[in-house]
């Protein structure tokens, strides 16, 4: 067995118990985890993402052993955001500290009845990560929300998990899973910040699953310490005409491994993924995303944009798989890369896998400096070379900034990306 | 104002500009016409500080100061202002955004304080009914999806603004209908004042039916082969490049 693995499955037997009736899920769960291990420098899919950098950390499964001021976490906040918000501090759900959305079915994991079960399966697909099993097995909390048929969430919901230094090296493992009913809308902000510099990691799977004409607008930030691991599934099934909007930005963390799936699974699910990573120092953010189009008449449009200083190295692998079957599908994706120094690097791969005609789908990848035309342009005007590069960075990652649904929390983006981003100046706003 | 003696310029190893000399003085508008390829542009980029153009020899002085030694943008702040050809489209900067940067580095220059946001939005909206623009335009970005038309009256909306000391026009009539040549003149008219020098390089006498120079010169082969007054450029209309070429080249 992968020694990596031990104190993950020491971790199993040292955490809090779970429920009875999750432990068989998480039993089984961890006989695939010992079974697969850590995905191997072979594996075509952790191609550019090396595991042994996780694995030499020796991260223990830990539980919530610190609290959270309510004054620290005030500054924590999203200035002028709108939002109701569920609080969880290095992986354990802080009801004091939480403002939760009243009339909606939100169920704490940590203290779920049965019935939830099945809510938790995943697809086949995602059977044997061994990333998702762990979150399977050493979850301890999190969250489901639920909205009934027709139901509108009024105010956007943020998961707000927030990792302060403790003892060792913490792996901390949370599960969200949302539901949305046929025709509810709704607006989650997923953010994962951090208190002081500490070495921890944090697994999250987070299961969405849309129903006929629902639509949900989806915000995750992953803006943690620099010493963070961070890996994350967001794993989306789509019934017949409904909407996933993605907004998935990466400004912090040492070493980030994201995966987004959707499958469109009825006709008219369409999929509309957006993502911004800026890396600097030693980051590496990798992003790997797969639509499925299974049924005919579906959409996907995709955009990531990166920002690479530094040293940083990220990595974005798109994938589309159209359904032999799955006529008429719409797929565009598009990976714009901005590196603004010597010793950074991406690696960016399109994979489209298309078994049906009569589709139409598109790609595009490109990796580039600041525009030497445009700089002078700007200079010609009369402001000096830094603001003007400040200005054309600024101005690529707007792009994907505007975008976002809250106004409040594309000035904060903005904001943390010009912390990270040093050529950035906060005054060079548009 | 601008005093160019003897300009040599290379642009990747092959020489443009081969012993040009200029005279410019405040108040007074000249016309650099020329064939193709006869340096205008390549005046016209060096005078604005682009990269790329290395100067072998000769100089470019501005109020007495040496223009090639300052960087693009302290030119800017100085007064010098450069109407692009081919004005650059840069998605993701909103248009207002920009003249306000620019306006405020040069006051800032100049020793004056920042105009306020209310102030200087007042005086950009008088300058774009003045220049016949949609007030959208503030808010779209920098020239992007913007028509050539378009692009050239920005360009003369941001000069209205800065209200440079000395403004050099490259090739801002080509492109343009009849329509929009003439908003463009009249924004050149405008600024023309005893404090203000201006450069209009053309390849045409059309501009010039508007915006009358005090003086033509003809550039041909890297070089100001004749100069004189406005009916220089009627003559060449007339009788076109070759005579004036075949002289340059001798």
């Amino acid at each position: 067995m992968d020694t990596a693995l031990q104190s993950y499955l020491e971790g199993y037997r040292s955490l809090p118990a779970a429920p009875a009736w999750l432990r068989p899920l998480q039993e089984a769960a961890l006989e695939r985890v010992e079974a697969r291990g850590f995905p191997a420098a072979r594996d075509e899919a952790w191609k550019y993402t090396s595991v042994a950098a996780l694995e030499k950390r020796g991260f223990k499964p830990a539980f919530g052993s610190v609290q959270l001021d309510a004054d620290v976490l005030g500054t924590l906040l999203v200035p002028g955001l709108d939002a109701s918000r569920a609080v969880f501090v290095n992986g354990r759900y802080d009801p004091a500290l939480s403002r939760l959305p009243e009339g909606v079915r939100l169920v704490s994991l940590a203290s779920a009845e049965a019935g939830i079960k099945g809510s938790l399966d995943l697809h086949p697909d995602w059977e044997h990560d061994t990333f998702v099993n762990l979150n399977t097995a050493l979850f301890r909390d999190g969250l489901l929300l639920e909205l009934a048929p027709g139901q509108i969430l009024e105010r956007p919901l943020e998961l707000l998990h927030v990792t302060l230094p403790e003892e060792g090296a913490a792996a901390h493992n949370l599960r969200f899973v949302i539901r949305l009913g046929a025709g509810a809308q709704g607006s989650l902000i997923e953010r994962y910040t951090h208190q002081g510099e500490g070495k921890h990691f944090n697994n999250v799977v987070t299961q969405v699953t849309l129903a006929e004409k629902a639509k949900l607008e989806h915000v995750r930030l992953q803006a943690e310490s620099t010493q963070a691991f961070h890996v994350a599934r967001v794993l989306v099934r789509q019934a017949a005409c409904s909407q996933y909007r993605s907004h998935n930005l990466h400004v912090g963390g040492a070493w980030t491994r994201l995966d987004l799936h959707t499958r469109l699974e009825a006709e008219g699910a369409s999929a509309y993924l957006r993502g911004l990573y800026a890396v600097t120092g030693r980051q590496h953010v990798d992003n790997h995303t797969r639509v499925d189009h299974l049924v005919p008449h579906t959409t996907s449009q995709e955009l990531y944009r990166g920002i690479l200083d530094g040293q940083g190295r990220a990595v974005f692998n798109g994938k589309v798989v159209v359904a032999p079957h799955a006529l008429k599908t719409d797929a565009e994706q598009a990976n714009h890369n901005l590196i603004l120094s010597r010793g950074a690097e991406i690696d960016t791969k399109p994979e489209l896998e298309i078994y049906a005609d009569d589709v139409k789908c598109s790609h595009g990848a490109t990796i580039g400096q600041l525009d030497e035309q445009q700089l002078f342009y700007l200079r010609s005007r009369g402001l000096d070379e830094a603001s003007a590069r400040s200005l054309l960075i600024s101005a690529f990652a707007e792009k994907l900034l505007t975008g976002l649904p809250q106004p409040a929390f594309a000035a904060y983006a903005r904001q943390l990306l010009s912390t990270s981003i040093s050529a950035i100046k906060p005054e060079g706003q548009a | 104002m601008l005093s160019i003696k003897n300009l040599h310029a290379k642009v990747d190893g092959r020489e443009i500009l081969k012993g040009l000399d200029l005279e410019v003085k405040a108040g007074e508008v000249h016309a650099v016409m020329g064939p193709n390829g006869s340096g205008k542009s390549t005046l016209a980029h060096i005078l604005a500080g682009r990269d790329g153009y290395e100067v072998t020899t000769g100089s470019a002085s501005y109020l007495g100061k040496d223009l090639l030694a300052m960087a693009p943008e302290e030119r800017a702040r100085e007064g010098v202002f450069l109407a692009f050809q081919y004005p650059v489209e840069i998605p993701g900067v909103n248009n207002v955004y920009l003249l306000k940067a620019a306006f405020n580095a040069i006051r800032k220059q100049r020793g004056e304080e920042e105009l306020d946001a209310m102030d200087f939005l007042a005086l950009v909206k008088a300058k774009m009914q003045f220049m016949e623009m949609d007030p959208s335009f503030l808010n779209r970005a920098v020239n992007e999806g913007f028509s050539g038309g378009e692009k050239k009256r920005n360009e003369i909306l941001q000069m209205l603004v800065l209200e440079p000391k000395l403004a050099l026009l490259d090739e801002t009539d080509s492109g343009l209908d009849i329509d929009a040549l003439k908003v463009v003149a009249k924004g050149v008219n405008k600024l023309r004042d005893p404090q203000r020098a201006m450069v209009l390089v053309t390849h045409y006498q059309r501009l010039l039916d508007h915006v009358v120079p005090d003086r033509v010169h003809v550039l041909a082969g890297g070089r100001v082969v004749k100069s004189g007054g406005k009916e220089l450029a009627l003559e060449l209309e007339k009788r076109g490049y070759d005579w004036l070429r075949e002289g340059a080249t001798a």
